[in-house]
C-alpha cells in the first residue's frame, strides 16, 4: 500500500490526467443519459471536481481540496494556476480580436462597476452581522471582490487574523458560486456572445470562478470572460486598501 | 512542429504574466495586473501575423490547439483543489458576502449589455472544442 501510494504521490501529474480523463468520461456518459444532454457534461465534470474538493477538505482537514490526500497531490498541479493561466491563454487562438477590441471600453466600464459593486455587497453583510469598523469593513468587502483581494487588503490595512480568514472564506464562496451558477443563470441574463461574456468576466472578476463558470456554459465565450477578468485582481488589490478603504474612514470613523 | 506551437505559446505566457508583474509592481500593489490579458493579445496578434503570411504549419497550430482542448480538464482539475470545506462550513456571513455581491453584478448585466447593443453580437471567432 504504501509503495503505491508513494508511486502515485511521485507521479502525480500523470496520475490527474487519468483521474480527470475518467471524471470526465463519467460525466458525459451521466449528461447523456440522465440529463438527455441538458446539463452539458463539463458542467457534472466541474461539479464533481468541487465535490472531490469537499471530500479532500473533509478526510485531511487541509486547504487544498483533494490534493491534500497524498495519492492525488497531482491534481494540485495540474490545477495550479500555471497551468491554468496557459490553457487559458491559448484559448485566445479562437478569439476575435476585433469583438474584444469593440467591447474594450465596456469591459473597463464593467470591472470598475465589479469591484465597486462587490465591495458594496460585502460591506453590506459585514454591516449586518454588526461590524463597524473601517478596517473590518473595508476586508471584508475587498474579499467580495476575490479571495486574493482580501488578504491582500487586510495585510495592507491591518485586519485582524479572523476578519482576514473571513473574507477569503468569502472570496472562495463566490467563486464556487459562480462556477456553479453560470451555466443556469445564463439564460436569463443574455450570457450566449462574446460581447456579454466579456462584461461578465469584468463584473464578477473571480478568474477560476468565470473560466469554469463560463466553460460549463459555454467553451467558446471562455477567452472572452477571462480576458477582462484577468485585470480584475489587480485593480481590486488597487483600489481596496485605498481608495475605497479612505472612503470608508470617511463613512465610518476610524472605531 | 509541435514544439514550435508550445513555445510560441509559452513565449506569449512568459511575456505576458512579467508585463503584469511589472505594471503591479510600478502600480505599487503585490499582484500580477492583466497579465494572462496582456499574453492573450499577444497570442492574438502573432497568430494575426502568421495568418497574413499565409498561417503557421498545422502542426504547429495543434501545439496550441492541444492546450485550448486540455483547458476543460484543467478547470476540473482546479475545482477539485478549491477549499470547498471552507465556503460550506464557514457560517452565513461569509456565504451572504460571496453571494450578495454576485447577485448585485448580475443585474448589471443587461443594463450594460443594452448600452452597447450597436456593437456586433458575434465576431469571426472559431470554436475551441
Amino acid at each position: 500500500m504504501e509503495i503505491i501510494v508513494r508511486f502515485l504521490d511521485k507521479n502525480g501529474l500523470i496520475v490527474a490526467f487519468l483521474c480527470v480523463g475518467i471524471i470526465t468520461y463519467a460525466s458525459a456518459v451521466l449528461s447523456d443519459r440522465l440529463t438527455n444532454r441538458k446539463i452539458p457534461g463539463s458542467a457534472i465534470a466541474i461539479l464533481m471536481g468541487l465535490v472531490l474538493a469537499y471530500i479532500g477538505g473533509r478526510v485531511t482537514g487541509g486547504e487544498k481540496g483533494i490534493a491534500d490526500i497524498k495519492a492525488l497531490s497531482g491534481f494540485g498541479i495540474m490545477g495550479g494556476s500555471m497551468f491554468r493561466d496557459f490553457s487559458i491563454v491559448s484559448t485566445a487562438m479562437g478569439a476575435s480580436f476585433v469583438v474584444m477590441r469593440k467591447t474594450g471600453w465596456v469591459g473597463a466600464l464593467s470591472l470598475f462597476l465589479g469591484i465597486v459593486l462587490s465591495f458594496i455587497g460585502g460591506v453590506l453583510v459585514a454591516l449586518l452581522w454588526g461590524y463597524t469598523d473601517a478596517i473590518s469593513l473595508t476586508t471584508i468587502g475587498a474579499g467580495a471582490c476575490t479571495y486574493i483581494v482580501g488578504p491582500v487588503t487586510g495585510a495592507a490595512i491591518g485586519a485582524s487574523s479572523d476578519v482576514m480568514a473571513l473574507s477569503i472564506a468569502a472570496g472562495v464562496v463566490k467563486a464556487v458560486f459562480v462556477t456553479i451558477a453560470t451555466p443556469f443563470l445564463a439564460r436569463f441574463i443574455g450570457l450566449d456572445n462574446p460581447h456579454t461574456a466579456m462584461i461578465f468576466g469584468g463584473l464578477m472578476g473571480t478568474t477560476s470562478g468565470v473560466s469554469a463558470g463560463l466553460a460549463a456554459t459555454d467553451p467558446k465565450l471562455v477567452p472572452y470572460g477571462a480576458l477582462t477578468a484577468t485585470f480584475y485582481t489587480g485593480l481590486g488589490c488597487l483600489s481596496c486598501p485605498s481608495v475605497l478603504y479612505l472612503l470608508m474612514r470617511m463613512l465610518f470613523g476610524n472605531g | 512542429m509541435i514544439i514550435y506551437g508550445v513555445a510560441i505559446l509559452a513565449f506569449c505566457y512568459i511575456t505576458g504574466q512579467l508585463a503584469g508583474e511589472f505594471l503591479g509592481k510600478a502600480l505599487g500593489i503585490d499582484a500580477n495586473v492583466g497579465g494572462v490579458g496582456f499574453a492573450m493579445l499577444l497570442l492574438i496578434l502573432i497568430n494575426d501575423w502568421f495568418a497574413k503570411k499565409g498561417g503557421p504549419d498545422k502542426l504547429t497550430e495543434n501545439g496550441i490547439q492541444f492546450w485550448s482542448q486540455m483547458y476543460i480538464p484543467i478547470v476540473v482539475a482546479m475545482s477539485a483543489v478549491q477549499n470547498v470545506k471552507v465556503a460550506v462550513s464557514s457560517g452565513l456571513i461569509a456565504i451572504l458576502a460571496g453571494i450578495l455581491p454576485v447577485l448585485l453584478c448580475l443585474t448589471m448585466i443587461p443594463v450594460l449589455a443594452k448600452l452597447t447593443k450597436k456593437a456586433p453580437q458575434h465576431g469571426d471567432y472559431s470554436p475551441v472544442s
